[in-house]
């Protein structure tokens, strides 16, 4: 037995961390309605600037904690509310996890940008001492880290409480989650209760990332992160309401790792799955047995019918006539681009352009599954690994050309994703990004990490493999065969949107409700748009990878499934054009930026433009890129077309058949 | 209750609900016959949509059988429901905001006789047929929504929403309308013409409805029969007129002590 606690113990104090940060996510989340996924990074923001200011600027530890946790990190969560989710309709569960996103992705890469070095080491202890072993336990020591991280999850648990369940504010919090909107008709400032949410909130993720910090020799912001996903899980179980659950569940993760980690042979493959899987598994369960987290997300707020409705798409308000000019103009600037690629094009800018013909494949996967679908997926990046990894070991273990095995990849890539359909048949929204960023980390931790060697070397695409010299630096047949994949996905792709399974998938979009009510097969249109998807992702690693010459799981880690995310939203997450759109501008941004000196080089300032980029997808969920195009045709359709004496017939009429609708501002119903 | 006469096409057999204790429908059982048009009547949480849900499958009861031309429902998911024959209007418009008139219309024709194929889209053989196209006009002259067919969802009003929901409805040639509350947000004039509309299309198809509405000229204009419901429980079943001289309904609907 003491044994046993000799093991367990120690792991009191781990899980206290992923208690605190999931205490975080619950209170945010009952008081604003949003599973904020940037949480993570505004802990690490206040620890970030916390040991800056400690160690580089040499301040005292409690007027560097002042300045961390209780100016910045409020600070912060005002902000986020103030100009990002204030914005959000409260039913947008897309919208808000796309915001979540870009942050977390966003935050870190402002702070590599202002600080150039984004680790920071030695972060200091603000309670206790971290070199002192205070008491011991089951002949466990107890240093000040773990007793940190006990008080400072039980202080704040506590003090929750009191604050959600006895205060005229914690009530308040609770109506406002329903429905700011309607508090305020009762006479509530519902802006100030939310605002106030956010502030507490945001306090904790600064109090949690400074507690947590001294763990870390080194802040990195990978730690943080990792966390987030113990977080979740513990979240999960405690369908994002029970304060106590959260931290029961947290505190036996933390216990159950240190536990495995004392019986399993150290170093074996049972070993490091099991550690670093754990969380994972946590959070699949969670989602899949807990009925609350199969319609989380889902509530309506009961003001919704005052929301406007989402403007329609150009394509929907473009005059034929113009929609001809600007087909033209896509056919000559083909032909142009293909030419120029065939002929002049400086080697440098010729690598590319085919490294974005391969991201649009890729990004095509997002068109399909997010714009046609409606669904969020947090695992494209990993489909995509999964078709090229797949092409790599049958090319390295049965001397299979690369082609070909990317087609099985493909094939293998529809097939996980359609075994993840299959488990995350009942959610949607907040629960399916939860199960799909889950099996992304599943897949970074276990498959990739254990398959991305040959013989312990990493896997090379050599020509041998590849054949048809694609491979051949002097030659043009990589651009010719990334043009045909991308012709044929983009013609495919095309293709499903007009059919019948493009209109059904419109249809569950726009109301499942009514959708299965008409006789659509709601679980089928899931899997399949899961499998297509999939397979498109698939074929665009493959192709990434021989692009790359290299088969590298950093490629497709879940970082880059989040990051591709807010670079389709920002550009236009419902048409083809749009991920084509975001795959040239993904890497010809990444090559412009080699240009620019110092610390504004890097995927830093890439990632911010895009993150903040994603930022609009509030205002047009239809993608900046595509409002702006939007607006253009229509200034120019004005300008070129206004002697023509009958409307638009692509202009559709008012609200029933008043005035056509303008581009630029909502079409009000009602 | 029995349906007074005619083949039984839906049969409602001791249905139960709850929630959280609270029983929404509480044993209700009632009958339609092909071709016959039954108004379920009853104030605010009556149980009449939660009745709704669980015959049209978005509900699963507790207890009870809900059968369509003797087929059992309980256990089927909701798209197979709507693939037997049952159309449904919804209390609040649940209309696809990105897609226009139109395709409302296409998309249900072909989710109801299952004409959507992968494959088919993949070989470009997903155009509208001239079969489709002529049904689709048809029902959109028929609620009066021919002029709009091209016009986004999104830029029409509550009332032409509604009839969009009841043209969606109808191109699937339900052998059982079930609409929910289709006149709540219309004005005196548009409730007027979408009872006439109601009543002509029931009358030439011959198909059942079941009509829940609390516009009670039109409920009398429209059903062959009224069932009544309070409190999760039908009070009272018959002719219009009959029903709603009970005291019991006046009671409890109506407020009426007598």
């Amino acid at each position: 037995m003491e044994h046993f606690l000799g093991f367990a113990l120690p792991g009191i104090p781990y899980g206290c961390t992923y208690a605190l940060v999931a205490v975080g996510l619950v209170l945010t989340y009952q008081a604003t309605g949003v599973l904020n996924f940037a949480y993570g990074a505004q802990a690490y923001l206040s620890a970030f600037i916390f040991t800056y200011l400690v160690q580089n600027k040499h301040l005292p530890v409690g007027v560097a904690f002042v300045i961390a946790v209780v100016v910045v990190a409020p600070g912060v969560g005002l902000i986020f509310d103030r100009f990002l989710f204030r914005k959000i309709a409260p039913a947008n569960v897309i919208a808000k996890l796309v915001t979540g996103i870009s942050m977390l992705v966003g935050i870190p890469a402002v702070l590599a940008i202002i600080f150039t070095n984004s680790n920071q080491y030695n972060p200091p202890s603000i309670l206790f001492n971290p070199d002192v072993v205070y008491f011991r336990i089951a002949g466990t020591p107890i240093n000040g880290i773990s007793v940190t991280c006990v008080v400072a999850t039980v202080v704040t648990l506590v003090a929750l409480l009191v604050l959600i369940r006895w205060t005229s504010l914690g009530l308040k919090m609770r109506g406002a989650v329903e429905s700011r909107r309607l508090i305020e008709l009762d006479g509530i400032n519902g802006g100030r209760v939310v605002a106030s949410a956010w502030a507490v909130s945001g306090l904790i993720a600064g109090l949690a990332g400074v507690m947590l910090a001294p763990q870390y020799g080194q802040l990195q912001f990978s730690d943080y992160a990792d966390l987030m996903v113990a977080a979740f899980a513990a979240a999960a179980w405690a369908v994002l309401r029970s304060l106590s659950v959260a931290v029961l569940v947290g505190v036996l993760m933390g216990m159950t790792v240190t536990i495995l980690q004392g019986y399993l042979p150290e170093g074996s493959i049972w070993s490091s799955a099991a550690l670093t899987s754990l969380p994972f598994v946590v959070l699949v369960g969670a989602l899949v047995l807990v009925p609350g987290m199969r319609t989380l997300g889902g509530a309506k707020d009961p003001l919704a019918s005052v929301d406007p409705p989402t403007p329609p798409t150009t394509a929907a308000l473009r005059a034929p006539e113009f929609d001809r000019v600007i087909r033209i103009a896509w056919y000559v600037l083909l032909v142009v681009f293909s030419v120029s690629m065939l002929t002049w094009m400086p080697k440098i800018w010729e690598n590319v352009f085919n490294a974005g013909l391969a991201y649009s494949v890729v990004f095509l996967s997002i068109t399909l599954i997010t714009g046609m679908g409606g669904q969020l997926s947090l695992c494209q990046a990993t489909l995509a690994g999964v078709g090229a990894f797949m092409a790599a070991q049958l090319a390295n273990h049965l001397g299979l050309n690369f082609l070909v095995g990317g087609l099985v990849g493909a094939v293998a890539a529809a097939l996980v994703a359609v075994v993840l359909a299959f488990a995350s048949v009942r959610l949607r929204g907040l629960g399916l990004a939860l199960m799909t960023i889950a099996a992304a980390l599943v897949f970074d931790n276990v498959v990739f990490a254990e398959v991305d060697t040959v013989h312990g070397q990493p896997i090379n695409v050599t020509p041998h493999l590849v054949g048809l010299g694609i491979l051949n630096p002097n030659g043009r047949a990589f651009f010719v065969l990334a043009m045909v994949v991308l012709a044929v996905c983009v013609f495919l792709v095309l293709r499903v949107r007009r059919g019948s399974i493009g209109r059904f998938l419109g249809a569950m979009q726009g109301s499942s409700t009514a959708a299965s009510g008409i006789g659509v097969n709601l679980t089928w249109m899931h899997v399949l748009v899961f499998g297509l998807s999939g397979a498109v992702a698939g074929i665009g690693g493959t192709l990434l990878s021989i692009n790359q010459q290299a088969v590298n799981p950093n490629t497709f880690s879940w970082e880059f499934s989040l990051v591709f995310v807010v670079v389709v939203v920002t550009t236009g997450v419902n048409t083809p054009e749009g991920a084509i759109q975001a795959g040239f501008g993904y890497v010809v941004l990444q090559q412009v930026l080699t240009y620019v000196p110092g610390r504004l080089g890097g995927n830093s300032l890439l990632i911010i433009f895009f993150a903040f980029g994603a930022l609009t997808y509030v205002a047009h969920p239809e993608g900046i890129l595509e409002f702006q195009k939007r607006r253009w045709t229509l200034r120019f359709e004005r300008l070129l077309l206004r002697d023509r004496t009958a409307p638009s017939s692509a202009a559709p009429p008012g609200p029933d058949g008043g005035p056509p609708v303008l581009a630029s501002g909502p079409a009000v119903g009602g | 209750m029995a349906a007074p006469s005619g083949d039984v096409l839906l049969r409602v057999d001791g249905v139960s609900k709850t929630f959280g204790g609270i029983a929404a429908v509480n044993g209700v059982s009632f009958e339609v016959s092909r071709g016959e048009s039954v108004g379920l009547v009853g104030p605010n949480g009556a149980g009449k949509t939660t009745l709704f849900n669980c015959v049209c499958g978005q509900l699963r009861p507790e207890a009870g059988r809900i059968e369509l031309e003797g087929r059992p429902l309980v256990d089927m998911p909701t798209f197979e429901r709507a693939r037997l024959g049952i159309g449904r209007t919804y209390q609040r418009v649940e209309v696809f905001p990105d897609m226009t008139v139109r395709d409302h219309l296409l998309v249900s024709y072909r989710a109801r006789w299952r004409k959507g194929r992968l494959w088919r889209d993949l070989c470009n053989l997903s155009k509208p047929t001239a079969e489709e196209t002529e049904k689709v006009d048809s029902v959109l002259g028929m609620v009066g929504l021919d002029d709009r067919a091209e016009a986004p969802v999104a830029s029409l009003g509550l009332g032409s929403c509604r009839l969009v929901e009841l043209a969606r409805a109808l191109v699937a040639d339900p052998v059982v309308l079930m609409a929910d509350e289709p006149s709540s947000g219309l004005d005196i004039h548009e409730t007027q013409e979408l009872g006439t509309v109601l009543r002509q299309v029931q009358r030439d198809r011959g198909m059942a409805m079941v009509l829940v509405e609390h516009d009670l000229s039109m409920v009398a204009e429209v059903v062959d029969r009224t069932v009544v419901m309070n409190l999760g429980e039908v009070i009272a079943e018959g002719a219009f007129a009959t029903v709603m001289a009970d005291p019991a309904v006046r009671t409890a609907y109506l407020g009426i002590q007598e």
